[in-house]
């Protein structure tokens, strides 16, 4: 049996079949604290992004798993029938999701359901329970770790007051309540 | 001294034996029990269909009248087996028309078809009587009307989930202008339009038919006047239930229903608008079987329903039912056997799914008849799971899928390992079992010490090392199907626990460490093993040692299938010769 017990092949690496190019940051799983996720060997024909490699400067969106959660395809496609004829017979009202990093679930809000801005951060903070600091239209956020984001129509990621409120609730697509270094970019405070 | 029973008495012996796992059994005691049970065989089971070739079976199985047939591995549901990989029914159909013309029934699951094959069907087996089509694809609604049009005899046709190429709604018009023999058609799987007079007077002219499921462009009026039709049935898919909304529209499908006493199935109710729900009230009662897992109904309006149901023994709905709608299925649905709760926004980002463990706690808690769960949600809890199965040894089939990976006791932040550990220990007949959430090696271990009559395995993004495999393959004793997706184990585990591979009908592992290099070494090892490797690039173009994107593991006595495609090898026993395609001796 000693043929079969040779260390290197069996060594665990993560990387692309193909490449010897070892990512070095194989996190053990830690009892404590949920974010501490094992990055998902890819390999699969979409691409999966390591939560680890945080290459972009927008925030990641969470990967894109071929075949997670395990739905039928064929269900799939009846679902996107049906949310298509749902938003048919939808009144109005547009809600979009809200995460915030760390917590372990999202939310849904109708930002026109507020009249502005500090409507809407104090939902936010009674929502999850933080406190989003002080915006100042040169420097952003200060005096909080947390900052609000909203992803618009393109695809970027905003700073939640930049722009005037009508226009916010036209172009605003989902908010994300970012933490911590990530932050930092969007000029939060220190 | 052997005692031999005349083979007369023998086979009237056997003619009580229907399951084929006791056949099996009984073919293993000696030659001539072999060779009267191969003869009294009517219903054969391939669960593998390249285990074993179609002459044999044919050859081995002369009174053959029906005919099962498994294709892809189960993750191609998922979209884990790239377009192309097999499961062809032609070679098998081919081989019955010439050695078994007198077949009667044939079930295939996740195969491709093609109008060929149906056209073969309908012209090989004069006394053909049920055609079910599970997963299938690569036919189009010409072979169906093939089928319905020569078939004479034919009593079911059933198109359940299939990826049909729809041609049109013609080939309704094909079957026979005379009375059908027809019991049961489910076409629900189409996307086109069928003349509604077509339907009409096939259902007029089918008095036998019990079981009948309509295509979403199937509306209300037109399900309407098929039910003033056929009030006999038992099993009913509905077509798409939207509509505007008419006073006289509403009362006409109430009476339509009302006029169907024997109903005890009812699907479809693709669209349904909450107002429309009322109409099926007079069926409720004596339904035992409710699909509304396409239906976007939500809570107030669900219980409504559900609350009437007192008889239901199987519930298929959305997580849009809510915690609350499980507390009240609980209460009401009493002789509840098995429940299904899908994700309604089947996406990694909706983490805002509207059902937690709670949901599942109350039907465990209230429905002492449960014993078979699929669950979607977005987290789970140690706590929940010991209670499901303190309340629900019973348990047969426990599925269960937390949509964020890796996520861990959301109240405790541990592993989920506990709470597994308390079902596969508290739920002793469990047969099949998904594992989901944070998982270390000790649940791993724990199923393997106590999930001792688990018969199919699936597991993603878990565990932490080999032992994990380890475990599981060692301890398992009536695995038959392991499926694993994105766990961090490699090599030892399977080496070491090669022999149990034979045991077993099929191993599916992706994205996991599995080298080339150990493929091949297993390979070589088990003779009677088909080790297949599907992977976009071509192994031999990179170190032994690196990890394959799937490989496809599973017992045959047919040897290394001819028909594999560019991304498939299915490694060779000799290893000078590497990696071919030719068969072995």
């Amino acid at each position: 049996m000693d043929e079969f017990i040779n260390l290197k092949e069996t060594e665990l690496r993560l990387g692309l079949p193909g490449t010897e190019n070892v990512c070095e940051e194989k996190e053990t799983v830690s009892c404590c604290n949920n974010s501490n996720k094992r990055a998902l060997p890819s390999g699969s024909e979409n691409e999966t992004e390591s939560s680890t490699r945080k290459t972009e400067t927008s925030p990641p969106r969470k990967a894109q798993i071929v075949g997670w959660p395990p739905v039928r395809s064929y269900r799939i496609k009846n679902n996107i029938q049906t949310k298509k004829n749902e938003t048919d017979h939808e009144v109005q009202g547009s809600y979009v999701k809200v995460s915030m990093d760390g917590a372990p679930y999202l939310r849904k809000i109708d930002p026109s359901c507020y009249k502005g801005y500090s409507e809407l951060l104090k939902a936010l903070e009674v929502m999850f329970k933080f406190s989003v600091g002080e915006y100042f239209e040169r420097e952003g956020y200060k005096g909080s770790d947390f900052v609000p984001t909203y992803e618009d129509k393109d695809g970027d990621w905003m700073l939640v007051g930049d722009v005037p409120w009508e226009m916010f609730l036209c172009t605003c697509k989902r908010l994300r309540i970012m933490k911590g270094s990530e932050a930092k970019g969007l000029g939060c405070g220190v | 001294m052997a005692l031999r029973l005349p083979s007369k008495v023998l086979k009237h012996i056997l003619s009580f034996i229907d399951s084929n796992e006791d056949r099996n059994s009984v073919s293993l005691v000696c030659k001539s029990w072999f060779e009267t049970e191969r003869k009294t065989r009517k219903r054969v089971f391939v669960g593998n269909c390249y285990a074993v070739t179609p002459a044999a079976v044919a050859r081995r199985f002369p009174a053959m009248r029906s005919l099962t047939l498994k294709g892809k591995p189960h993750f191609a549901d998922y979209n884990l087996v790239p377009d192309g990989w097999g499961g062809y029914a032609c070679p098998w159909i081919e081989s019955m028309a010439a050695k078994s013309p007198y077949l009667e029934e044939i079930r295939l699951k996740r195969m491709v078809v093609t109008d060929d094959c149906l056209e073969r069907i309908a012209a090989s087996f004069k006394n053909f009587k049920v055609l079910v089509l599970t997963s299938c694809e690569g036919f189009s609604t010409d072979g169906i009307a093939a089928i319905a049009s020569t078939c004479r005899n034919l009593r079911v046709l059933e198109l359940r989930e299939c990826i049909v190429e729809d041609l049109g709604g013609d080939w309704l018009s094909y079957f026979p202008e005379t009375s059908t023999s027809l019991v049961s058609l489910d076409f629900s799987c189409l996307d086109s339009e069928v003349k509604i007079s077509d339907l009409e007077r096939l259902v007029s002219r089918s008095p036998n038919l019990k079981s009948l499921k309509l295509n979403p462009a199937v509306t209300l009026d037109g399900l309407v006047s098929i039910l003033r039709r056929a009030p006999q049935l038992t099993e009913l898919g509905t077509g798409s239930f939207a509509a505007e909304l008419k006073p006289e529209a509403f009362t006409k499908l109430s009476k339509a229903f009302s006029n169907c006493k024997q109903l005890q199935s009812l699907s479809g109710l693709w669209d349904v608008l909450p107002e429309y729900l009322p109409a099926l009230y007079s069926v409720c009662p004596g339904l035992t079987s409710l699909n509304l897992s396409y239906a976007t109904v939500r809570m107030p309006d669900l219980v409504e329903l559900l609350r009437r149901c007192s008889k239901l023994q199987k519930l298929w709905v959305m997580d849009l039912i809510e915690d609350k709608g499980l507390e009240a299925v609980a209460s009401y649905c009493k002789e509840l056997r098995e429940l299904r709760v899908f994700p309604s926004e089947p996406d990694l980002d909706a983490t805002n799914i509207p059902v937690t463990e709670q949901g599942l706690v109350y039907v465990s808690k209230g429905c002492r008849k449960l014993e078979s769960v699929l669950y979607f949600c977005v987290q789970f809890t140690n706590a929940a799971l010991i209670t499901i199965a303190r309340k629900r040894p019973n348990l047969k089939c426990f599925r269960l899928c937390v949509i964020e990976p890796f996520a861990p006791d959301y109240k405790t932040n541990e592993p989920l390992d506990k709470g597994f550990k308390a079902i596969a220990e508290g739920c002793k007949d469990l047969r099949r079992l998904s594992v989901s959430g944070l998982l270390s090696d000790k649940a791993f271990k724990y199923i393997g010490k106590h999930a001792k009559k688990v018969r199919m395995l699936s597991i993603a993004f878990a565990g932490d090392s080999d032992l994990m495999l380890h475990h599981l393959l060692s301890g398992c004793e009536s695995l038959k199907k392991l499926e694993i997706r994105d766990c961090p184990f490699g090599d030892t585990a399977l080496l070491e626990n090669a022999a149990k591979l034979e045991t077993m009908r099929s191993l599916w592992m992706s994205s996991c460490f599995v080298s080339f290099g150990a493929c091949k070494l297993l390979s070589q090892k088990m003779p009677r093993l088909n080790v297949e490797v599907i992977d976009e690039h071509p192994p031999k173009t990179r170190p032994e040692s690196s990890p394959v994107e799937r490989i496809y593991i599973y017992r045959t006595v047919a040897g290394p299938r001819m028909d594999t495609p560019e991304f498939v090898w299915t490694l060779h026993k000799n290893p000078e010769i590497g990696v071919s395609k030719l068969a072995i001796k």
